[in-house]
């Protein structure tokens, strides 16, 4: 299995890094494009697949880092200081969002998040004083790092994928942590975790708190990638639709958002299929999936495995049967 | 005073139709613990159905009682055999995600399949107008609030006073008990489905009008609807008519007197107080939680 | 002096040009429309316009003796994906870009063909999309700086009103023409009681309309986009208002009639475009557009199907595939319909990409479009 593993990522590690120079603008800027949502999902990826929190409204916070992003460098300040800001405020409002949490459930928190993420929205297009409303914010410039410019989109491009691993390898630490195991357990029995003396309510608050910042990084990364931003990419529409890459993709699964972001950002443009096509296409696949992967797509080797050793335990059975019927 | 008499009445007869949506959510969630997220779209493809209907040279009555056969027989069995069934027993998530994937299909099916444009509806009342003291009130306003009324009444009547209605109850409040009490569970939780994809098409024939047929209809109506199920009350049938009362006379109070731009903010923050103060809705009952 | 030459390096220079020019025989144009979302009625009608008249052109040889190769994409009415798709035609090596048609997308994506020298035909109304100094952008519609004093002097003299109540859309367009009526109403004399904000797609205009009723204007301007300007005259019939309800082109087109219906009836607007114009350019263009498509073109038909040929103007009075010296010779061009058939009323377009063109006044009766008066260009030649 790890062998398996280790050439997949590889093959995807070769890809990421050695195609995108053949790549004309628009291919690299969506190679970019793609790896934004891929942090956005990791985190959300935290939120739902391994703290079992329901949230749908992490466009809000991915928003919400755009935007901070965006004003900030309009007033002159450099991408680096908008970059901590943005992650820092979406910290707080992802606390203060997982307040909520603690109160209501499940399908009432869906909904919540989906109010919460509405409200954000309603802000971003009708305070034109702050956010330009609906024509938004134009010519958002590219940061600079020690010096080069990363203007260029190959530059640009790397810069992303940079600070995608960079990101990428934290979560993977924060995951192999106590802290990590302590996610899992809120999201598998919350009441036998506190039982077991593990604070679910700080680590609920954490897990909104830490996923808001990935989205809030993405965010600012969006910001200068398109260089234009305005409050559509950001509804509730765009949460469902980051929500279900991380469903597609196999939440709890740690290279489940590539996937589902693969799925949601480079399969429509190679399919060429026109967008009402594609999302058609894309809806009955959910559906599928649920019916008969409801673990997302990385769970098919799990699910082989568990197939393949469900048959190998039956055919030991068979043959301890056999054994003790050939002896009385 | 006649303005705001005015608003909260043309408000009483949208939020009437966003009850009638609301009606139908809650009795899916009530009997099978379906949520269903797909719930603005099954109002979204009668609209088109009887557009379709229509376009065969159908009047409009008649239309509607073909869509609703249609629509039982999709957005009600097969909905609920394809779908519902297969995922209700493996918890809340699965359902969700699959009418979230439902909608998304639907709402782009009809898009790509038959038009990304706007398609006026004719409207089952005639242009009249009404000066009641000094109010304006439109036949279809009146209209529209008088039938939905009577919708929702004798939806609640059916549920209480026939006996099919008490056993689709008996199965809501506890199915296993209702299986052994010899109720043919199944066949109820299906009624529950068919009812809603009637109420579906119902609320489709009173609002197109003034929403258009478009693809994307059912986003607005579906969001509105599951805000009002809750804060009425997400298991209790009259409580979506109040829920889809408050939201709809509240945006347009909203829009006219606080700010046009937030008018959706309202219902949600009426909304999220209602989560966190009583989560159970204005007029449902407190559930506990099983560990 | 004379010289005698060889017959074959002759053939083989011909060969070898020939060769050359089928490599670039065809000229790519993209069409980047609305083609869902908001715009869907605008952008598709503009498509559609398009895709004409390169039908027509290339079936009369092409411009220059090349056919056009056109390119369909759709912005889904999201200016970041108009953006996108900018992007892709820079990279495709497009002579030309028709669209996006709405004020909000063609602001974004015009930075991408202004950035490739490529020269943008767009249909947006915005008076803000010729003020950003960029010499490739052109438009197929009249500026809002221009059309609104038309609009203010209309409703001043002829409907000899004094008090406007304004209902306008939230984006660009309508925030845009909103602000460019504010100034022409104030030049004619007319008070503004009432400036009523909607949204784009907004459904429910009751308090929109109740606002504007109150404030007891001599008449209702409404300035929104197409299905909303319908949802609009549907709530000041529902809602008893008989005071005149004035527009643009957006509240007259073919679609918003056929989405309003009766309550469309006795609206006024002032149109640059209609397909009911009294001119037998018009009446022929109606006429193929209904042939080729089975349904009547409203204005942004027109646009789009002027546009290509304003192109085709273009590229021959440069005499070459040049995208910088095409642009150029747009410039100060003045087109007359006599000699370019598919532009159907004389054109004139100046240093800023704007036009100048005869416009008129509409009202619908009875379901359709009525010219009640004909305006000359501002710059009368």
């Amino acid at each position: 299995m790890n062998k398996i593993h280790v050439i997949v990522l590889a093959v995807v590690a070769a890809v990421l890094l050695a195609v995108p120079p053949f790549l004309k603008s628009y291919g690299i800027y969506l190679f970019s494009y793609w790896l934004v949502f891929v942090i956005a999902t990791m985190g959300l990826n935290l939120t739902v697949g391994y703290a079992g929190q329901k949230s749908l409204g992490h466009a809000a916070f991915f928003g919400i880092g755009a935007y901070t992003v965006a004003i900030l460098m309009k007033a002159g300040l450099s991408f680096w200081l908008g970059l901590p800001v943005a992650m820092l405020g979406c910290f707080a409002i992802g606390l203060g969002l997982g307040f909520p949490a603690l109160r209501v459930q499940t399908i009432y928190l869906a909904f919540a998040t989906l109010g919460f993420n509405t409200a954000v929205w309603l802000v971003m297009r009708n305070e034109e004083w702050l956010t330009g409303g609906t024509f938004g914010i134009n010519n958002i410039a590219r940061p600079s790092l020690l010096g080069f410019s990363l203007d260029g989109n190959l530059a640009y491009y790397y810069f992303v994928l940079g600070m995608t691993v960079l990101l990428g390898a934290l979560l993977w630490g924060l995951l192999r942590s106590p802290w990590g195991k302590a996610f899992t357990a809120l999201r598998d029995n919350p009441i036998r975790a506190e039982s077991l003396g593990v604070h679910i309510q700080a680590y609920t608050l954490l897990s909104f708190a830490i996923g808001a910042v990935y989205a809030g990084v993405a965010g600012a990364l969006f910001a200068s990638l398109v260089q234009f931003i305005e409050p559509a990419p950001f509804t509730v529409g765009a949460s469902i639709m980051m929500y279900l890459m991380v469903v597609v993709g196999g939440p709890g699964y740690f290279f489940g958002p590539l996937l589902g972001s693969a799925v949601g950002v480079l399969l429509p443009e190679w399919l060429g299929l026109a967008q009402a096509g594609y999302l058609f296409v894309f809806g009955v696949a959910v559906i599928l999936l649920m019916l008969w992967l409801p673990d997302g797509l990385l769970s098919i080797p799990d699910r082989l495995r568990a197939r393949r050793l469900a048959r190998e335990a039956s055919a030991a059975r068979t043959a301890a049967a056999a054994r003790l019927g050939a002896q009385s | 005073m006649t303005d705001f008499l005015q608003l909260l009445f043309s408000g009483m007869a949208t939020g009437a139709i966003y009850g009638l949506a609301a009606l139908g959510f809650t009795l899916l969630w009530q009997a099978s613990g379906t949520i269903n997220f797909a719930q603005g779209e099954f109002v979204m493809l009668p609209a088109f159905l009887m557009l379709g209907f229509a376009s065969f040279g159908a009047p409009l009555l008649a239309s509607f009682v073909l869509t609703c056969a249609v629509a039982v027989a999709l957005l009600g069995w097969a909905f609920k055999r394809g779908i519902a069934d297969p995922l209700l027993r493996h918890g809340l998530m699965p359902i969700v995600v699959a009418t979230i994937g439902l909608a998304i299909a639907m709402r782009n099916g009809v898009r790509a399949g038959y038009s990304a444009e706007a398609h006026p509806f004719p409207s089952l009342f005639a242009d009249k107008l009404f000066n009641l003291g000094g109010v304006t009130v439109t036949l279809a306003d009146i209209g529209t609030l008088a039938l939905a009324l009577v919708l929702v009444f004798a939806t609640q009547a059916f549920l209480q006073k026939t006996v099919t209605g008490r056993a689709m109850q008996a199965v809501a409040q506890n199915t296993d008990s209702a299986t052994v009490l010899g109720i043919n569970v199944p066949r109820m939780i299906f009624y529950t489905f068919a009812i809603n994809a009637v109420l579906a098409c119902a609320a489709a024939l009173l609002i197109t009008p003034t929403y258009l047929a478009k693809f994307d209809m059912g986003e607005p109506l579906g969001t509105k609807a599951f805000f009002a199920a809750i804060i009425g009350g997400f298991n209790n049938s009259r409580g979506a008519l109040l829920g889809g009362l408050i939201v709809g006379v509240s945006e347009n109070l909203a829009a006219a007197y606080i700010s046009p731009t937030y008018k959706d903010a309202v219902a949600l923050v009426v909304f999220m107080l209602v989560i966190l103060f009583k989560p159970q809705g204005l007029l449902g009952r407190k559930v506990e939680r099983k560990v | 002096m004379t010289r005698s030459f060889h017959p074959l390096p002759l053939a083989f220079a011909a060969a070898a040009l020939l060769a050359g020019a089928a490599a670039q025989a065809q000229i790519k144009v993209a069409v980047l429309q609305e083609l869902s979302g908001a715009g869907a009625t605008a952008g598709t009608n503009a498509k559609n316009g398009a895709l004409l008249a390169i039908k027509e052109i290339n079936a009369a040889g092409g411009i220059l003796g090349k056919k056009i190769e056109a390119t369909v994409s759709d912005t889904q009415s999201n200016p970041g994906v108009a953006k996108g798709l900018a992007t892709k035609a820079v990279d495709d090596d497009v002579f030309a870009v028709i669209g996006p048609t709405f004020s909000g997308s063609i602001m974004v994506s015009m930075a991408e063909t202004k950035r490739a020298q490529i020269p943008n035909f767009t249909g947006g109304e915005a008076a803000s999309i010729t003020q950003q100094g960029n010499p490739f952008i052109f438009r197929t519609s009249f500026t809002q700086a221009d059309a609104m004093p038309k609009v203010a002097r209309y409703i001043a003299t002829n409907l000899k009103a004094k008090t406007v109540a304004v209902i306008f859309v939230n984006n660009d367009f309508g925030k845009g023409g909103r602000d460019s009526f504010a100034k022409a109403a104030g030049a004619a004399g007319l008070n503004v009681v009432a400036d009523i904000s909607t949204e784009s797609g907004q459904v429910d205009f009751a308090a929109p309309v109740l606002r504007a009723k109150q404030a007891n204007p001599d008449v209702v301007f409404v300035y929104t986009n197409e299905e909303e300007s319908a949802r609009a005259l549907r709530e000041l019939r529902k809602q008893g208002v008989t005071k005149p309800i004035v527009g643009e082109t957006t509240l007259t087109g073919q679609k918003v009639i056929e989405l309003a219906g009766d309550a469309a009836n006795g609206a006024v607007a002032h149109v640059g475009l209609t397909v009911d114009a009294p001119n037998p350019l018009m009446l022929k263009f109606k006429a193929k557009f209904y042939e080729e498509y089975k349904y009547i073109s409203d204005h942004n038909g027109i646009k789009g199907y002027t546009g290509v040929y304003i192109l085709k103007a273009g590229i021959e009075k440069a005499g070459k595939l040049d995208r910088v010296a095409v642009a150029k010779a747009l410039h100060g061009l003045s087109i007359s319909a006599a000699k370019v058939p598919g532009v159907i009323m004389d054109v004139s377009i100046d240093d800023k990409g704007d036009l100048d063109r005869e416009s008129f006044i509409v009202e619908v009766k009875n379901g359709k479009q009525e010219v009640k008066e004909t305006l000359p260009p501002l710059n009368k030649k």
